[in-house]
């Protein structure tokens, strides 16, 4: 639950910025990163997660580097359980955005300055609160994926109870153990959880069609 | 309030635009020519929203928006736009809409917010989201919101080109009340004479990316070598004083200097000045006066020019009273009365549209 809160605000900063570039800017690299972006949704976890595994090894340079900076190990840490679930599941809270800020006619943008908006106004004052069901629901779709994912985290969490233990991991945990009991808790809270999340996300974006024609 | 001081080049792709000139800061000018001749374009990179090139220089009132060294960005330049959608913010309401625009007022002095609801005829709307409104009361909004910043001056890019014609003339009446109570300059483009004729007084002519003519409206609709003459639907512009009211007939009668011109009853005081739109399709002319005309307005006038618009019709340009009018005429018509310049003749005039109340 704290990883996927955590993951959802680096999501959303991050996502944010990267969403509007690669639906507004027009630099050659724009594919590229956007077929990047993308990747998590068709690689099986377990190879995204063996990559960064290697990568956040200490020997490695990112790892080395992590070391240098903060003096502690990045694989099997939070720090890297982190990094993993914004990278696996960046496209759920990308595409929606970037869906959303391609909608946003350039019109109102120019409509904004011409009454004196400055560029930071513009995004604080019509950009963000005109997109913010599509926020709404990227956060959403990043936090819902981020608690349910598995494979990522087992490669690279290692597992560690209070540490990089997560939900999912401690569900299949507890069905090697044959304890059902306890497995029937997690799945069960789990399946609770997405249902009411979801629920409420299509509540809601089903809401505003119908309140239009009222 | 100086004028609007423009020499500005720019290119997108395949298409380049120059305009060197001036722009009236008082009044309205309006901007006309065919569809993708840049008057957009030219709007916009007046407004800042389009880069030109580092030659250009563009300045009024005293302050510089566009200079070699440097660019005034869009927001600092104290320019109403409103464009061909209304592109109201869809997260605010009316009033918000309107108050986005009040919390950032380019000028301290300007329309109240009850004054500008007043005019554009907002009141019912305050409340409202701004996706249950037709696009009628959207673009009614989207002016009422570029007044409330109190520009400098009004950009209006073909503000009526997506309405129907009831809302259309709805707005057009809110526009010429607007010019009577606001002294700002406009800049209003437009591929539509009616439009223009109602609201401009000054004109600018662009084809093809370059300004062919500038001047008074009133000079530039009847002059031959520009397209608006030759146009199936050419007016001719002119000013008249009222002299007085016939409320028994339902008319007016407006002066053209020694001569009388009736039109249906108006507003105004005796001595103040209209200016009526003249269709040339609706003068015809003859050489003796009729006396058995149903017609009643049947003016002495002199031939200046004729011009050839293809085989069979041709246009004639005529001055009464120093103005200028004008006549679609058939070629048969024109060799059987021996029309030529210098001729002095009647034009006959089906009707008279008042551009002012």
């Amino acid at each position: 639950m704290q990883l996927a809160s955590v993951t959802t605000l680096l999501l959303l900063i991050l996502g944010t910025p990267l969403a509007w570039w690669l639906a507004r800017g027009n630099s050659k690299g724009r594919s590229v990163i956007e077929t990047l972006v993308a990747m998590p949704l068709v690689l099986p976890p377990t190879v995204l997660g063996f990559y960064l595994l290697i990568a956040f090894a200490p020997q490695s340079i990112l790892g080395s580097l992590w070391q240098q900076v903060t003096g502690e190990r990045l694989a099997f840490s939070f720090s890297a359980l982190v990094i993993a679930s914004v990278i696996y599941s960046l496209p759920f809270v990308v595409q929606p955005l970037q869906a959303a800020f391609r909608q946003l006619p350039q019109g109102m943008l120019d409509a904004a300055a011409t009454l004196g908006a400055s560029p930071k106004d513009q995004w604080l004052q019509v950009i963000l609160p005109a997109s913010r069901h599509s926020i709404i629901t990227a956060a959403s779709l990043g936090f819902t994926h981020t608690v349910g994912e598995f494979g990522v985290v087992l490669m690279i969490g290692g597992n560690i109870p209070g540490e990089t233990q997560v939900l999912s991991i401690a569900l299949y945990d507890h069905v090697e153990a044959l304890a059902f009991d306890q497995a029937h808790m997690l799945a069960g809270g789990l399946v609770v959880f997405s249902f009411v999340s979801l629920f409420l996300l299509y509540r809601k974006a089903g809401l505003s069609p119908w309140r239009l024609t009222q | 309030m100086s004028d609007l001081l423009v020499s500005l080049q720019l290119e997108r792709g395949q298409f380049e635009l120059g305009f060197e000139g001036v722009i009236s800061g008082t009044g309205t000018t309006g901007i006309i020519g065919p569809s993708g001749c840049g008057k957009t374009t030219l709007l916009k990179a007046l407004a800042g929203l389009l880069p030109c090139s580092d030659e250009s220089l563009i300045s009024f009132d005293n302050r510089a928006w566009q200079s070699p060294q440097d660019a005034l960005p869009t927001h600092e330049r104290r320019v109403g736009f409103v464009f061909q959608s209304a592109h109201l913010f869809p997260h605010l309401t009316v009033q918000g809409n309107l108050g986005f625009a009040e919390d950032r007022a380019h000028n301290p002095e300007g329309p109240s917010q009850q004054q500008v609801v007043e005019w554009l005829q907002l009141d019912d709307l305050l409340d409202r989201a701004t996706h249950q409104l037709s696009r009628g009361q959207q673009q009614r909004v989207a002016i009422a919101r570029a007044l409330l910043s109190h520009p400098d001056i009004l950009f209006l890019d073909e503000p009526l080109a997506n309405l129907d014609r009831s809302a259309r003339d709805h707005i057009l009446t809110c526009l010429q009340q607007l010019q009577r109570e606001l002294s700002i300059p406009m800049l209003y483009v437009s591929h539509d004479m009616d439009e223009i004729s109602r609201l401009a007084e000054h004109l600018l002519i662009m084809e093809a990316g370059r300004i062919l003519a500038s001047g008074p409206a009133a000079e530039l609709t009847a002059q031959l070598d520009l397209p608006l003459a030759r146009d199936s639907r050419a007016n001719a512009i002119l000013h008249a004083q009222l002299h007085q009211h016939h409320p028994e007939d339902g008319l007016s009668e407006l002066s053209l200097g020694e001569y009388s011109l009736w039109v249906s009853h108006c507003q105004g005081e005796p001595g103040s000045v209209h200016r009526v739109q003249i269709a040339a399709r609706d003068v015809s002319l003859c050489l003796t006066p009729p006396d058995d005309s149903s017609m009643l307005n049947i003016l002495p006038a002199t031939i200046l020019e004729l011009a050839e618009l293809d085989q069979h019709q041709m246009v004639v340009q005529l001055e009464i009273d120093h103005q200028l009018l004008l006549a679609r005429l058939t070629r048969r018509s024109v060799n059987r009365l021996q029309l030529s310049a210098g001729k002095a003749v009647y034009a006959q005039i089906k009707s008279v549209a008042l551009l002012s109340d």
